[in-house]
């Protein structure tokens, strides 16, 4: 089991990434450049300010050449995780529905919050109960989740609302509390909070894991 | 562009007095063209000479066990075991930031990441450091907000947790609000690099950003004068900060040395290429040529004196082998990061400035970098008080509206809107975040946190922690300044972590002034005094001088960081309560006082003249001793006294834990004979830490030091009896009193 993770100039969490992948399985970086994926197993597009971010979150980052290689791979049903800018950038990839704006506060929020598991049908929360809560941190300036209310509807409908957060812990006026949204296919998650930063109880919390637990053993079932 | 014919006038106006233009003429055997003026203009600088503080500063200790290079590199190394060393750093930016608070505080955590990773050190966290006026004043919400943003615009940007500070809102800072920022940094023990140029024949390669108009002038204009009412019109010498282009240079810069490509490196900082050159020729006892018609310019028609000393971000100067040339180019191309050869190392120990072939400017580097006149200071201590009594805000005597007063003071509410806004897991390496424990700790080998943990293994650590108290050094510069490396010595022991090795930053009002040169002295000596009792050397610093506008000069503010060592992070101290039942001390030679507290800043009082005598050894013995207590697990909690004495101390370790207590505070015992319940609740001073523990902990930790038990942890409230009075206040009223600066960040 081979994780790939995406390495942009201005990806910040993407080391914390391949250290929590490294927990459940092998791990190593995708450089931005790279046209195939090196025969990885699943992708992680992490976190950080991928090309600074300048623009418009994520923006810049999806017409990386690595870009179309995960898109790809997404269509041919692998499994893909954004994790807060790595969210972003497959929100503007056209990967996942809906779009992130600004927090409602305007500024940049570092927190642990707790999120709840809304689906546990998805090969990322399959480990959890619906209900469950997990410890995770988030920070970012730009993690308001937002989609039409028609696709709302129908992400509401099709289970696509895989996370939220718990009651009062929403840190960035996200609809409809939103932490995390799948694909319709359920092989692509982005998702906020950054699980990758919840592996270990030293660290303040070890929830996060179980995300990517269930990736390694939904491909080991594969 | 304005293109002055220099003179001893002209010289004057960059700052010069008349007799340093005198010795530049002799210096040089003529009188100096415009390239050169304005290249002598910056260093000769406070900001970059040092020129007051230098002769002060060499009494400083710099020798230590674990020292791996002290003062005169970019950052200080310290061993810190596993085969890595930890570089780190404080700096100032504080005029820019109180022109353009944003950018100024952005740019400052920006050059102080430059100075770590000069050294050859992957910034593992930031630091900061802040002082503003009133918060009821427009100008200060202003300034903090926009500071506040900056930081974490530039730090979140580029993946570098910002892990601890410290903040303070006290009139004296309304116009000149201090910006400090630290960076610690880790290394492998043999990866460090130098910034002496060496090896005549050798390749002067400028990476990063092009350059620039921004902050030209900035070391001299702004760093090293008083603040005026003109200052808006100084904003053009502030820099524009770009973290994505740092954060390239960054990578780019560590994977050159991984590769062992470079010879020296040196980050552009304040004076930009003349000061970059200058150090690196005068470090290596070479000269350099170089070639500004080369250096890739944002606008075309810059001069070549403007190239020289511009202040833009982002750029590095190493000196590489010819040979190595191609594949540093090719290092910078995969990561976007310009790279450009502006010149050559010479024997002539010459800095020759060429543009398009011919010599524009041609001076001895030693005349540049060591012939800079150094200053005795004339201190005088002042006859008057220097500083105006602050304004009184409580008029209550009763202990528990003081208490709330003190929990809702600017000084002493929870700073959790401030780092809320700072990313302060990434790199995951935290183990103790911000008001998790009275020093941050950061994991040295995150990658091996699995299996050590697996395998029951120790996970060595650092820990870190920054702090001062201008007030305090304002009422007594040497006591004040002891005082705040006892801090930042407990602060580190509650985390249970042994000082490596100190850093500072010394913001004081204008040298030349009488008074000023008192406070800065006498706060030297006991920065020095502190150092030598707690045998911790002191690694680099920086002096930022001229911290004055109209209406006076700013309380002087020594700040302090220290970076020390962890046995095993998985016994990181916490400060808050824990444990149902756990007994409750104080522990240390505390002797609560209540002049220049912040109880008697609320009441209006005058600052006082001198700070009460206290016991130096008797304070290192009693953190020697929590710190042991601390890492054989044996505590649940520690958290030294500070602001607000001993009350505040008690509420913060309820509301971290979120759960009450219950004391008896023997205040007669604790002040003296002087029974007044007051006094020993809110009364300040060094030397005093609340731990709690088991009944077992706290004896063996009497063994040592003094224990005062107090009481136990439980219940949902704090319960305080002293000296006949008493009170109680549930937690969520803590908690509201406490939240105070949420309002100032809605």
């Amino acid at each position: 089991m081979r994780f790939g993770v995406v390495r942009f100039p201005g990806s910040c969490d993407d080391i914390d990434a391949l250290l929590a992948a490294s927990r459940v399985g092998e791990a190593e970086p995708l450089w931005h450049a790279y046209r195939d994926l090196h025969g990885v197993d699943a992708v992680v597009v992490p976190g950080g300010f991928s090309y600074g971010d300048y623009l418009r979150a994520g923006a810049v980052a999806r017409f990386a050449p690595v870009m179309e290689a995960v898109a790809d791979f997404a269509r041919d049903g692998g499994l893909v995780l954004g994790i807060c800018n790595g969210f972003q950038v497959l929100c503007e990839a056209g990967l996942l529905p809906g779009a992130l704006l600004p927090n409602a506060g305007l500024r940049f929020v570092c927190r642990q919050v707790q999120v709840e598991v809304v689906n546990a049908d998805t090969p990322f929360t399959r480990a959890c109960t619906v209900g469950d809560r997990l410890s995770i941190p988030v920070k970012h300036t730009t993690g308001r989740y937002y989609a039409p209310a028609d696709v709302l509807a129908e992400l509401r409908e099709r289970g696509q609302i895989a996370l939220r957060y718990a009651p009062g812990e929403n840190p960035n006026g996200a609809l409809d509390d939103i932490a995390g949204v799948t694909s319709e296919a359920g092989n692509v998650l982005g998702l906020m909070p950054h699980p990758e930063h919840a592996v270990d109880p030293l660290t303040g919390s070890a929830d996060g894991l179980v995300l990517f637990a269930a990736m390694a053993g939904a491909l080991a079932r594969a | 562009m304005r293109s002055p014919v220099p003179d001893a006038a002209r010289a004057v106006e960059l700052g010069l007095t008349q007799a340093e233009y005198h010795r530049i003429v002799d210096a040089l055997g003529r009188e100096p063209n415009e390239v050169e003026l304005a290249c002598f203009s910056l260093l000769w600088s406070e900001h970059c000479s040092y020129k007051h503080s230098k002769r002060l500063l060499r009494s400083l200790p710099t020798e230590g066990p674990a020292l791996v290079m002290g003062p005169g590199e970019n950052a200080g190394v310290v061993d810190v075991g596993e085969s890595l060393v930890c570089a780190f750093k404080v700096e100032s930016h504080n005029h820019p930031s109180a022109v353009e608070p944003f950018q100024g505080a952005a740019t400052g955590v920006g050059g102080i990441l430059r100075d770590v990773f000069a050294v050859g050190a992957r910034p593992v966290a930031v630091l900061d450091s802040l002082r503003f006026g009133d918060p009821r004043s427009e100008r200060s919400r202003y300034l903090l907000d926009q500071a506040v943003a900056g930081i974490g615009h530039y730090g979140n940007s580029i993946g570098v947790p910002t892990i601890g500070g410290e903040v303070y809102f006290e009139a004296p800072y309304e116009q000149n609000c201090l910006v400090n920022a630290m960076c610690v940094g880790l290394a492998p023990a043999d990866g460090l690099i130098r910034s002496a140029a060496a090896g005549p024949g050798n390749v002067l390669i400028l990476l990063g950003a092009s350059t620039g108009r921004d902050g030209i002038g900035g070391a001299s204009v702004l760093a090293s004068a008083e603040l005026g009412e003109d200052d808006a019109a100084k904003r053009p010498s502030v820099q524009i900060g770009d973290p994505f282009e740092e954060k390239k240079l960054l990578e780019c810069s560590l994977e050159l040395l991984d590769r062992g490509l470079l010879v020296a490196l040196q980050d552009l900082g304040a004076a930009g290429l003349t000061s970059a050159a200058a150090e690196m020729a005068s470090k290596g006892g070479v000269g350099l040529d170089i070639h500004v018609d080369r250096v890739p310019l944002r606008e075309p028609d810059l001069l070549p004196f403007e190239i020289m000393v511009s202040e833009s971000q982002e750029r590095m100067l190493c000196v590489a082998a010819p040979e190595d040339v191609d594949d540093v180019l090719s290092v910078c191309g995969r990561w976007e990061t310009r790279a450009t050869v502006i010149g050559e190392v010479t024997s002539s120990g010459h800095m020759r400035v060429l543009c398009d072939g011919a010599v524009v400017g041609d001076m001895p580097v030693a005349a540049l970098v060591d012939d800079c006149p150094l200053y005795d200071l004339a201190p005088r201590e002042p006859d008057l008080a220097l500083y105006p009594a602050p304004p009184r805000r409580l008029h209550d005597e009763d202990p528990r509206a003081a208490l709330l007063a003190l929990l809702a003071s600017e000084n002493v509410a929870s700073r959790a809107p401030l780092f809320e806004q700072y990313d302060c897991v990434v790199q995951s390496r935290t183990v103790r975040r911000p008001a998790q424990s009275d020093a941050a700790v950061l994991l040295l080998a995150p990658e091996r946190a699995a299996e050590a943990l697996s395998a029951g293994a120790p996970l060595p650590a650092i820990a870190a922690s920054i702090d001062a108290n201008g007030r305090r050094v304002a009422c007594d510069p040497y006591r004040g300044t002891i005082e705040a490396v006892l801090e930042c010595a407990a602060n580190l022991a509650c985390a249970g972590a042994e000082p490596l090795g100190l850093t500072n930053c010394l913001n004081f009002g204008n040298p030349e002034k009488p008074h000023i040169a008192w406070q800065l002295t006498e706060s030297v000596r006991g920065l020095g005094d502190a150092c030598r009792a707690l045998g911790v050397p002191v690694v680099g610093g920086n002096v930022s001088l001229y911290n004055e506008g109209g209406e006076g000069p700013i309380y002087p503010t020594p700040v302090v960081g220290m970076v020390g060592r962890l046995p095993d992070a998985r016994f990181a101290g916490r400060l808050g309560f824990a444990d149902e039942d756990d007994l409750v001390a104080l522990v240390g030679p505390f002797r609560p006082d209540l002049h220049g507290s912040e109880l008697a800043r609320l009441g209006g009082a005058e600052l006082p003249r001198g700070l009460p005598e206290l016991d130096v050894s008797a304070v290192v013995d009693a953190l020697d001793a929590v710190r042991d207590s601390v890492r054989a697990g044996d505590l649940s909690s520690a958290h030294d006294v500070s602001d607000g004495g001993l009350a505040v101390a008690l509420a913060e370790c309820c509301l971290a834990g979120g759960i009450g207590a219950s004391v008896v505070v023997d205040a007669a015992a604790l002040t003296g004979g002087h029974d007044k319940a007051l006094v020993a609740l809110f009364g300040e001073g060094p030397g005093g830490v609340v731990v709690s523990g088991p009944p077992g902990a706290l004896d063996r930790l009497a063994e040592r030091v003094t224990v005062h038990r107090l009481g136990a942890v439980g219940g949902t409230s704090l319960q305080i009896e002293a000296g006949g009075s008493g009170l109680s206040v549930g937690l969520s009223e803590l908690a509201e009193a406490y939240n105070a600066l949420g309002a100032l960040f809605p």
